[in-house]
């Protein structure tokens, strides 16, 4: 057994461990074991690597590396420690920005370490050379593709800039044109790599992610969080194709193919070809202008939606990103015990692209200690709503709307919807009656059994409390 | 109001044995003018269910014969008519009543020949947005609380424990088989009158409900779970039903009531309570079947009657439990007729139009002009890819883009595989065991998250995400070479990394230890 083997066989069995984690998170009742697997795992990865480092660099270089990780680790405790629930989509959003810019200097590394040097460099064989060449760019592509994409959708999560897409007039011909260029250029390098190209491909990566992301509006983003996180996998699989490493490759298709599986699920449940969330730019034609006539909505206040809630005998919460924004789950969980204390049915039930995240009602539920079984998925409680009494529709908009079961013509026709319209009471919780992320105006707040209670929703819910 | 003449709706009396409901009370008659219909109800009709002539015609319908009321354009009835009846049909009307097309052949044949249009409200099929019409739901919740009267009636104890100075009562112990729309309803009606109530399903899923009502669920101890796709009952294996017996044995001696609401549509109710386990109940216990009509779930009930066995235990039979609360059975029924013609006249213009395009329209049809036309096609309850019954005209396309032909999918495949082979067959050989491991890495992240469940998204993606982080080994393998500008990327990437890997992980675990269960 050399030092080698010893970290390849240690790298296998990291590999295994990643995949037992990745399977033990589909499931409540195995999903703490399965981080304890992946931990175990990069423990594995990481102590191996250091070995096989420690052999071949100075002590000023293991110094610095050891450096390195304590900081980075430092930070993403804190900052795992710090975020509020709320904010978890933005954090993922930057995180997966982090693998990107590696994923890009790993790749620059390469050139560096080997295309750099010319005839001077031993490390990789000359029949192997151009592979290598072609691996450095890739590698280099994707990741810069994923690091601009995910800081444009850090930076439209935590309303750093407006959530709304970018419409420039060609999109699709410039995102062809990049990946031309990329074509192109790639050529270019294997015939003779040169750093010139390698700033042009990487400026051209950096431009396609910020257009890709940029083009596709916020209420698309648990779509998009879902897709970078598939890139940034593949980035990774691309470095381990540069340095010859069976890990990175394993552990990066991995990520890469399931978060890509998880974009797709959500894409059926949003009706969106997952083909254009790839080519980025979806959703657009939501600006279609709406001159309907829906007549008047009627409102509500805090005591009359109290006293429904008492008299009624089951009611369901269908939250959206509105109760992410106004921080309400705390009252919502209270409110929820308050009625269930009362005898009354109270479930949740969460639209699969609810919120920003996928899964991200769920977690904010949980936050709240709102106990799971609770908490229902759309088709598990579609059929239900119509013996409801009373639906509390707390900041969620499109994925109630009526018009996308009714209107063919509407822009959101055909996804599936919650069909709250369906239950005896809809109470509906908005600011005003502007319209969702889909910018279409929603019928069921005309309809006669809606009623409107405006307001901030956790202020509206305190106020319930109050009143029961 | 109205510039066309709307349709005259016929109320008839009901001429069935011990039948006391009517098809319409004075508010149904109200809601059925607002449709723009003209209401003429049979002198008489609603008597048997307290609603007598005078408050129909408060409501603005005209008050007439047995042939009036017969030979309107579209006829409300409450029980499937009789030949006499058929004959005062008028050609071309339009007849909605109970008609159980699966039973009754004959009387499709006899409707048909007289030239009419049927519509029977048995027929109506389990989606959400039929619910409104769905009188079997409502008639079962009546009858589900009537069942629990009639026990109550028959058992010689109060059913709520009582300490009083003349001693401790007990509570009485009911078991209710079958937690459908009567069994919650008789559930709920039990536990109300202060009865220790448990309840036995196939299905797990409705132990909630039964909770939810205040009773406790036995589960039968099986492999089988019953997954429905048209939201009836079907015929449980030999392997459940043996189970099932088990727990019955095992839990009548210890029960006072018992009633049974084991029903499957079109086929003879299954047996639950054998003979001798209604001899191990002890005596003055209640049985009420209310699967009686259709065979009985328990050994020696009789249709329709009360019979007392040798151990002193009382077995209800009775078929009419629903009629039994005739102002409201009528009420409720009367309200899903309406619903009904509120989807059949879409311009409240008094103008009955059948759209067979509506699934529920085409469910409930059972004789159109002249034509039989049960049995209507299959309706999916729950469709989970494609819900189309809600909305079949509005897109044609969309569940072709789901489901490729297999023609096609073999194709791609096909594609996929030569492709792969083409490049593996060119590559060096370094690259040849990378390209073999890194295609099937992909296939196990497919399937290792195939069935992920929707709540963990999130923790999925944090934890993908710091193992994504692995790309630290490269940049560790970088480190401390050579060159400075190399050091010092790998020292930035390796720091990057780092945040990921420990930021991933430590967020999915504060997650996690968030998600409790009840």
């Amino acid at each position: 057994m050399t030092a080698s083997t010893a970290a390849q066989a240690a790298y296998v069995v990291a590999a295994l461990l990643f995949i037992l984690s990745l399977a033990g998170l589909s499931r409540h009742e195995t999903s703490r074991s399965g981080v304890v697997y992946g931990i175990s795992g990069m423990a594995i990865a990481l102590a191996a690597t250091i070995g096989l480092a420690s052999r071949s660099i100075a002590a000023t270089g293991m110094g610095l590396l050891v450096l390195a990780m304590v900081i980075g680790a430092g930070i993403g405790l804190q900052r795992a420690r710090r975020v509020e629930m709320t904010g978890m989509p933005e954090l993922i959003a930057i995180l997966h920005s982090f693998v990107g810019l590696a994923a890009v200097l790993v790749g620059w590394n390469g050139y560096l370490d080997v295309e750099a040097r010319g005839a001077a460099q031993h490390e990789i064989a000359a029949d192997l050379l151009r592979i290598h060449h072609a691996e450095v760019f890739i590698g280099v592509f994707i990741g810069a593709v994923t690091f601009t994409g995910s800081v444009i959708a850090f930076l439209k999560l935590s309303a750093r800039i407006k959530s709304s897409p970018l419409m420039l007039p060609a999109r699709n011909v410039l995102n062809l044109a990049a990946l031309a260029a990329f074509v192109g250029l790639t050529v270019a390098f294997v015939v003779s790599p040169n750093v010139g190209l390698l700033v042009a491909v990487t400026a051209v990566a950096l431009a396609l992610g910020l257009h890709l992301v940029a083009s596709i509006g916020g209420g698309d983003m648990p779509v998009v969080v879902s897709m970078l996180n598939s890139y940034s996998g593949w980035a990774a699989a691309a470095s381990g194709f540069l340095l010859d490493n069976n890990l990175l490759i394993v552990t990066g298709a991995l990520v890469g193919s399931s978060g890509a599986y998880l974009s797709y699920i959500m894409c059926t449940a949003m009706n969106r070809s997952f083909l254009s969330v790839i080519a980025g730019g979806f959703g657009v034609e939501a600006a279609v202008s709406d001159t309907t006539e829906y007549g008047d909505h009627r409102e509500i206040n805090a005591e009359d939606t109290a006293k429904l809630l008492r008299d009624a005998g089951s009611v369901v919460i269908t939250p959206g990103y509105g109760m992410a924004v106004a921080q309400a789950q705390y009252p919502v969980a209270d409110l929820t015990r308050r009625l269930r204390e009362r005898g009354v049915q109270v479930r949740f039930g969460i639209h699969p692209v609810a919120g920003r995240l996928p899964g991200h009602m769920n977690v904010l539920l949980a936050e709240a200690k709102v106990p799971y079984d609770i908490v229902l998925e759309m088709d598990e409680i579609n059929d239900d709503l119509a013996g409801t009494a009373v639906v509390l529709v707390i900041g969620a908009n499109d994925t109630v709307n009526p018009a996308a079961v009714d209107d063919p013509g509407s822009p959101i026709a055909g996804m599936p919807v919650l069909r709250v319209w369906e239950a005896e009471n809809v109470i509906v919780f908005k600011r005003s009656m502007s319209t969702g992320y889909a910018g279409v105006q929603n019928p069921l707040f005309f309809r006669e059994n809606t009623q409107m209670l405006f307001g901030d929703a956790k202020e509206r819910v305190e106020d319930i409390l109050r009143a029961l | 109001m109205v510039s066309q003449q709307g349709q005259r709706v016929g109320v008839v009396c009901e001429s069935g044995e011990g039948e006391t409901r009517v098809a319409a009370t004075a508010v149904t008659v109200a809601q059925l003018r607002g449709l723009g219909y003209e209401v003429l109800v049979e002198s008489g009709a609603g008597l048997a269910a307290s609603i007598a002539d005078e408050a129909y015609r408060e409501a603005g319908a005209r008050i007439g014969s047995r042939a009036d009321a017969w030979g309107a354009d579209v006829v409300l009835a409450v029980d499937a008519p009789s030949e006499a009846e058929i004959a005062l049909l008028t050609e071309g009307a339009t007849l909605i009543s109970l008609l159980a097309p699966a039973q009754n052949p004959q009387l499709l044949d006899a409707l048909a020949r007289a030239g009419v249009t049927a519509l029977a409200m048995d027929a109506v099929p389990r989606i959400s947005r039929a619910q409104s019409l769905d009188v079997l739901s409502s008639m079962a919740n009546i009858a589900g609380y009537r069942a629990v009267v009639e026990a109550a009636h028959a058992f010689g104890r109060f059913f709520t424990g009582q300490v009083t100075a003349a001693g401790k009562v007990p509570p009485a112990k009911v078991l209710v088989a079958g937690a459908g729309v009567a069994g919650l309803a008789a559930i709920g009606a039990a536990g109300s009158l202060g009865a220790v109530v448990r309840a036995t399903d196939p299905r797990p899923e409705v132990a909630d409900q039964v909770r939810s009502l205040g009773g406790e669920y036995l589960a039968v101890e099986s492999a089988e779970v019953e997954v429905s796709s048209t939201g009836y009952a079907k015929e449980m294996s030999d392997d459940y039903n043996t189970r099932a017996a088990a727990l019955y044995a095992q839990v009548l001696p210890d029960t006072d009531i018992v009633i049974t609401t084991a029903l499957i549509p079109g086929r003879q109710a299954p047996l639950l309570v054998t003979e001798e386990m209604v001899a191990s109940m002890k005596p003055g216990s209640v049985i009420v079947d209310m699967a009686a009509a259709q065979g009985g779930n328990v050994a020696g009930s009789v249709a329709g009657e009360k019979v007392v066995t040798g151990n002193q235990v009382t077995i209800i039979g009775y078929t009419d439990l629903a009629a039994r609360l005739p102002t409201q059975a009528s009420q409720l029924y009367g309200t899903n007729l309406v619903n009904l013609l509120k989807l059949l006249t879409p311009g409240k213009d008094g103008q009955l139009v059948l759209d067979f395009d509506d699934v529920v329209q085409r469910s409930v049809t059972v004789v159109r002009g002249g034509e039989t036309t049960w049995p209507p096609p299959p309706v999916q309850v729950s469709a989970a890819p494609a819900p189309a019954a809600p909305a079949p005209a509005a897109r044609p396309a969309a569940p072709e883009k789901r489901k490729a032909s297999p023609a096609r999918t073999y194709a791609l495949v096909g594609l996929g595989a030569a492709v792969l082979f083409l490049v593996t067959a060119f590559a060096p050989q370094q690259l040849i065991g990378n390209l073999t491991v890194f295609v099937l890495a992909i296939v196990i992240g497919y399937y290792v998250i195939g069935h992920v469940h929707h709540a963990l998204h999130t923790p999925l993606m944090s934890v993908t995400n710091a193992i994504s982080g692995i790309i630290v080994v490269g940049a560790m393998l970088q480190i401390g070479h050579a060159h400075t500008a190399v050091t010092v990327l790998a020292f930035a990437a390796v720091l990057l990394a780092s945040i990921n890997i420990f930021g991933g992980f430590a967020v999915t675990r504060r997650m996690l230890s968030m998600f409790a269960k009840d």
